[in-house]
């Protein structure tokens, strides 16, 4: 009979396979957003079981809030929903899967192979101990990643706002149509 | 407190390696095989998350140190920044372009 934790961290590894799973193979980029969701929120549950609370709750406001809710902004803002041309694959998975394939089978012999540490923690609130570190010996990353994410909010705004001051000066194409040289997948 | 170690029974450091090197192949499947440029960036948003699962996993299997964890935690941030602005780009290539299909997106100026 296995434990409580052995079936939570076999239920939690299917999600999150099986949403990268729908992410990788999923015609649809609709569906592939949506199972990219399932993923992330997994991959919280898995925070939860090792005893990372913090960064549990973390990973779903900043993952499954917001990256997840950005990335079907830019599906629904860019793509013809059911053009499928759009999300065809680029490689082709004659290519792709061996390789990738070989790397994951490198990474699991490697990993079979090199001895791990067994000792396993006790469980206990990690917020005060991060809170602790950012402000002690990792102080000067964590100063320089707010710094990083002020940079990353001006440049997006930056990036975009020249798009649309391009595509104002251009009067004949109407908003949201298909810019002219639309060229398109030979 | 809880006195009795919630030990997390039968599951070892290498389960969680595997799965998230599992993760991190599919990842490198959809970078690879896609051409919409928010499909890639879907799979580097997972090629990310293997990497922060990996660095959690370390911290609880190493006496929980709290370093894989802070590391975890500037993985996620800087997930944001990059998505925020991927996302900016692949907004100012549609408008320029009228496609994301990156096999199309050829020029740099137009």
């Amino acid at each position: 009979m296995p434990g409580v934790e052995t079936m939570v961290f076999y239920g939690l590894g299917a999600l999150v396979l099986g949403g990268a799973a729908g992410v990788a193979f999923s015609r649809n980029i609709l569906h592939a957003a949506f199972l990219l969701l399932a993923c992330l929120s997994g991959t919280a549950g898995l925070y939860f079981l090792v005893g990372a609370d913090f960064l549990g709750v973390a990973q779903i406001l900043i993952y499954v809030g917001g990256i997840s809710v950005l990335l079907l902004f830019a599906v629904l803002l860019t793509n013809r929903i059911g053009d499928v041309k759009i999300t065809n694959r680029a490689l082709g998975y004659g290519a792709a899967v061996p390789i990738a394939l070989l790397v994951g089978v490198f990474l699991v012999a490697a990993i079979a192979i090199a001895p791990w540490p067994r000792t396993e923690a006790i469980a206990s609130p990690t917020t005060a101990r991060l809170g602790d570190a950012f402000l002690r010996e990792d102080l000067l990353p964590f100063e320089l990643v707010s710094l990083v994410l002020l940079m990353a909010l001006v440049g997006a705004m930056a990036i975009v706002r020249r798009a649309v001051r391009g595509a104002a000066t251009k009067p004949a194409v109407p908003d949201g149509a298909p810019a002219p040289h639309d060229a398109g997948p030979a | 407190m809880n006195a009795v170690a919630p030990t997390v029974a039968g599951i070892g450091l290498s389960h969680f390696l595997v799965l998230a090197a599992a993760l991190f192949t599919l990842g490198l499947i959809t970078v690879a095989t896609r051409r919409s440029a928010v499909a890639i960036l879907m799979g580097i948003e997972l090629i990310l998350n293997a990497a922060a699962i990996n660095f959690v996993a370390f911290a609880h299997f190493s006496h929980g140190a709290i370093t894989g964890q802070v590391f975890a935690v500037f993985v996620v941030v800087l997930a944001a920044a990059e998505a925020t602005v991927a996302l900016a780009i692949v907004l100012a290539v549609y408008r320029g372009f009228g496609t994301i299909d990156v096999t199309g997106v050829q020029s740099l100026k137009d």
